[in-house]
């Protein structure tokens, strides 16, 4: 029985031999088990880790951004979801037939979707944000390696009118402008995440735990009042055609808050629809674009000379023969004028009577001023690229630039500083911060810059430059006391004035107790008229007549245009052409 | 009466079986079937056609294991020439699928004849010994590595690296057993030691891409390359070796659980219901199932090497020698390519993967062992 005794077989099959192929399998399943202890036993953690690192995602929630309303609740920018189609190139292999009907679906030449399915990656956006009925469309289809991820896509309802004011977002829901930027925090929220499994092909095969809840962005009331802002864009976008004008801006302020209701530029985009934008197109030119005001800063000079008690409202002062030689240069009005009052020099708009008024007054002074209205600093309103305009050291003002600057040259402001220095006139004396929020609460008070009497004082004067004989009887409001001033500045180009104008008109009203202030800045009209007179004033008027009654502010003065009963005598002078 | 019949008709059935042999075998099959399951999990017809197999299989290792020895030695010859020719036509009609011209399309199947030279070269060998018994000189070794080498160049050619390497083992199993010189193994044995050890030292240099290697195709030497650094290509040709390696680690002591294995649902591991077999058990069971396996194996293996050399004769002392070989070579080959100490070839974890043919092949083996075993005692009676 015992065959591997038997002496044949013993010297057949050696018993070393036998040995030998047992010592191998030995060490062969020794290795074996070796290899098995290492990689389980002592290197798996660093294993797992691996392997882990291969399957386990965390994937972002989107938070929803928050909506942008106006301050009656109105809807100004809202999220509204879309879909994004993206693709696995290696997994999309389609015919042709379904590259065609794809591609008509969204609205791409078959050969651009061809070539994105033939990109060297694992991934490949075919088109961002699509209408979710389009979405439904090419899921019917049942395209292998096409998916669809769910985005939000930004929709401005007031498309153009709000369009700087309100900026827009990128494609990833991030602002790019305006109040999308500025508040970009607040509104975009949160994103969440969620750890999930994913095979090797990246679908979702379990979802594992919520990692962080999404937190929607939080909306935002501005306070804009839609009304108002259509009146101001409508208004100006006429006037800009009418004068052929290159571009404009116009701001409207409520003078009991500082609010900002409305602020609109041309030339504007539509929000909803950037396909090819320019330059001019998306520049918030009310903040930061910044011009010589001219006349409209001559209000800011008198009053600091009423303040200081140098000329009192009626004092007199020789403005004949219309021109004033200061050192080697010579300043001119655009029409002479005789003996006025300081009050008519305002009326008048006479360069040579603000530049007397300021030989009288230091450079400190007049720097002061200028830097307490916040010219010279950005207003801080936190919207991107705002302008602080060119306001320079008094230390260096030579006499003649210091007169120039008495009536609004050698000076730069945005149209936002601007408006927001004429509430000083319009507060009594009282400067306050702007702001692009509603607020619950109006400030109480501000900052005096002026006493109450001599704003006052520049008040009437104001109303006297709307009155005939002012420069801008075109702003008149029919029911409605109104005070402001025209600036009409030759535009400086390449350091030389040049023949193009940037014509403006600030004011408030109602004079008797001022509600709003508007601001309105034409660049470069080129109809014939020129004047701010002529081409801003209108606007003004148009704008504060609607915002006024949309407001329901009661008139204070009767319908009747007697504002002329209501003049002294001693002021009543001949209509005359306005003066820069 | 009937009840009697049926005993009797069981008896007569399972006589011929080893019940050592097939007790280890059944526990095997049926932790294989475990892991089948997990591995098939998304595709669980494959689960069930694996089951079909197994029955045909079993029911081939039956016939065999009624198949005296005696009977098996006339059928060498015809069914090697008979292997070599097919292997000959495969060469010259053969389908071509993934690179490699392997199947020969009879019309109503395709079958892969270098799958029955696993059986035919050791059976035609252990014959040819047993015809030189006694005095073996040096001629009979030369024709002996004839015989061997003829059908691997072709199945080498096809290419089919795994299978080659297998009956390349099947063949040298016999002749070393045989009685293969000391003084003819050495100096191949030193050869290959100082082949590998040279490939390590230098592989920085001959993996280069313009470099050709002699006899091996461009993907066999990626193949050996990526395992000397499977992280100089991890998407390519190393992708294999590391995604198996990572399941296998990750898999821990314990292992992860049945049907948790992340790596093999998650569809990282490839071939994971085939060749990759390993790493999904080694996932899900971990270090203890890993070695109940190589215990299985080792008992498994060791039983068939008792009834080999306790075979009467000569042939099938070398017949079941080679066959206990060609297992632990299955199974060693396998383990190591995916536990990454040895390169990829196209080895099946035996008994465990996927696929019908392998498996009739394996268990035509058993079979053929339990034949050897049931008729030791028929020479003496």
């Amino acid at each position: 029985m015992k065959f591997a005794n038997s002496p044949l077989l013993s010297s057949l099959l050696p018993t070393w031999r036998a040995r030998f192929v047992l010592l191998v399998l030995l060490t062969a399943f020794a290795s074996l088990v070796a290899r098995a202890l290492y990689l389980q036993g002592v290197n798996n953690d660093f294993l797992q880790q691996k392997g882990e690192s291969r399957y386990s995602r965390v994937i972002e929630l989107s938070a929803t951004r928050g909506r942008i309303v106006d301050r009656h609740g109105d809807v100004l920018a809202v999220s509204t979801p879309v879909k994004s189609v993206w693709a696995i190139p290696e997994d999309a292999r389609l015919t042709p037939a379904q590259v065609r009907s794809l591609a008509r679906l969204l609205e791409m030449e078959p050969r651009e979707v061809s070539r994105r399915l033939a990109a060297d990656s694992d991934f490949v956006f075919l088109k961002r944000q699509i209408a979710p009925h389009v979405a439904e469309k090419v899921a019917a289809l049942n395209l292998p390696g096409i998916h669809q991820q769910r985005e939000y896509r930004r929709y401005y309802p007031a498309g153009e009118v709000t369009a700087h004011m309100l900026g827009f977002t990128g494609v990833d829901e991030n602002g790019q402008e305006g109040i999308e930027l500025a508040f970009d925090s607040r509104l975009a929220g949160k994103p969440g995440g969620r750890r999930v499994i994913k095979d090797r092909l990246g679908r979702i095969v379990e979802d594992v735990e919520s990692v962080r809840k999404p937190q929607d962005g939080q909306d935002i009331t501005l306070a804009l009042d839609s009304k108002i802002q259509y009146l101001a864009y409508t208004h100006l976008k006429q006037a800009i055609v009418e004068h052929k004008a290159k571009a404009g801006g116009i701001v409207v302020l409520d003078a009991k808050s500082g609010e900002v209701l409305a602020l609109a530029n041309l030339p504007t985009y539509n929000p909803n629809n950037r396909g090819r934008l320019s330059g001019a197109q998306l520049r918030n030119r009310a903040l930061t674009d910044t011009f010589e005001p001219g006349s409209t800063m001559k209000p800011f000079t008198v009053a600091l000379a009423l303040e200081k008690g140098r000329y009192r409202f009626d004092s007199q002062i020789q403005t004949a023969p219309g021109r004033l030689t200061i050192g080697a240069a010579t300043i001119h009005d655009a029409h002479p004028h005789g003996l006025l009052t300081v009050a008519e020099v305002v009326q008048k708009s006479s360069n040579v009577g603000v530049a007397k008024i300021a030989a009288d007054l230091a450079p400190e002074e007049m720097w002061q001023m200028f830097d307490t209205l916040g010219f010279g600093t950005p207003p801080k309103l936190g919207f991107p690229g705002e302008a602080g305009g060119r306001l320079r050291p008094y230390k260096t003002w030579r006499p003649i630039e210091q007169a120039t600057m008495s009536y609004g040259h050698g000076i730069s402001v945005s149209l936002m500083q601007l408006a927001r220095a004429y509430l000083v006139f319009a507060r009594d004396g009282d400067l306050i911060p702007l702001s692009l929020i509603k607020l619950d609460t109006p400030p109480l008070a501000g900052r005096r810059v002026f006493s109450g009497q001599t704003a006052r004082e520049v008040r009437v004067m104001l109303e006297m430059a709307v009155q005939p004989g002012g420069t801008a009887p075109k702003a008149q409001v029919p029911g409605y006391r109104v005070a402001g001033k025209t600036g009409t500045a030759h535009k400086l180009e390449g350091g030389r004035y040049s023949n193009q104008y940037v014509s403006s008109f600030v004011g408030f009203a109602p004079a008797s107790d001022p509600r709003l202030i508007v601001a309105v800045m034409i660049d470069e009209p080129s109809a014939g008229r020129y004047y701010g007179g002529e081409v801003a004033a209108p606007v003004f008027s148009r704008v504060m007549a609607g915002a006024l009654r949309a407001l329901g502010v009661p008139p204070d003065t009767p319908l009747a245009p007697v504002q002329v009963a209501r003049q002294n005598a001693a002021r009543e002078v001949p209509a005359v052409p306005e003066s820069m | 009466m009937t009840a009697i019949n049926l005993r009797e008709l069981w008896r007569r059935l399972v006589d011929p079986i080893d019940p050592v042999l097939f007790g280890l075998l059944a526990v095997l099959l049926v932790y294989a079937l475990m892991v089948l399951a997990s591995a098939t999990n998304d595709f669980i017809g494959r689960f069930y056609s694996q089951l079909v197999n197994l029955g045909v299989a079993l029911a081939v290792m039956r016939v065999a294991a009624q198949i005296p020895p005696q009977r098996l030695m006339h059928l060498a010859l015809p069914v090697y020439i008979g292997g070599l020719l097919l292997l000959v036509a495969v060469a010259l009609f053969g389908d071509v699928s993934k690179g490699a011209r392997r199947w020969l399309n009879l019309g109503f199947a395709r079958i892969q004849p270098s799958e029955i030279m696993k059986i035919a070269m050791p059976l035609m060998l252990a014959w040819y010994f047993q015809k030189r018994e006694a005095l073996l000189r040096w001629k009979d070794y030369v024709i002996a590595v004839a015989i061997l080498a003829v059908p691997v160049l072709l199945i080498a050619k096809q290419p089919d690296l795994g299978t080659a390497i297998l009956v390349l083992a099947s063949g040298f199993f016999v002749i070393f057993l045989a009685g293969l010189s000391w003084k003819l193994i050495l100096p191949v044995a030193v050869a290959g030691v100082i082949g590998i050890g040279a490939l390590v030292a230098f592989e920085g240099e001959i993996c280069q891409p313009e470099v050709k290697w002699p006899l091996l195709k461009d993907y066999q030497k990626h193949r050996v390359c990526t395992l000397l650094d499977p992280g100089s290509d991890p998407l390519g040709k190393g992708f294999h070796t590391i995604q198996s390696t990572i399941a296998v680690g990750s898999g821990g002591v314990l292992g992860k659980g049945w049907f948790k294995g992340t790596q093999t649902h998650l569809e990282f591991l490839p071939e994971r219901h085939t060749d990759f077999i390993f790493a999904v058990l080694s996932e899900e069971f971990g270090l203890v199932g890993n070695a109940f396996l190589l215990i299985l194996y080792a008992l498994f293996i060791g039983r068939a090497l008792m009834i080999a050399a306790n075979a009467p004769t000569l042939f099938s002392r070398l017949l079941g020698g080679s066959i206990s070989l060609i297992f632990f070579t299955y199974a060693f080959v396998n383990m190591g390519m995916v536990s990454g100490i040895l390169p990829v070839v196209g080895v099946p974890l035996p008994f465990v993967s996927y696929g019908g043919t392998a498996l009739v092949t394996l268990m035509l083996g058993v079979g053929i062992l339990m034949s050897i075993n049931r008729h030791r005692m028929l020479v003496q009676k």
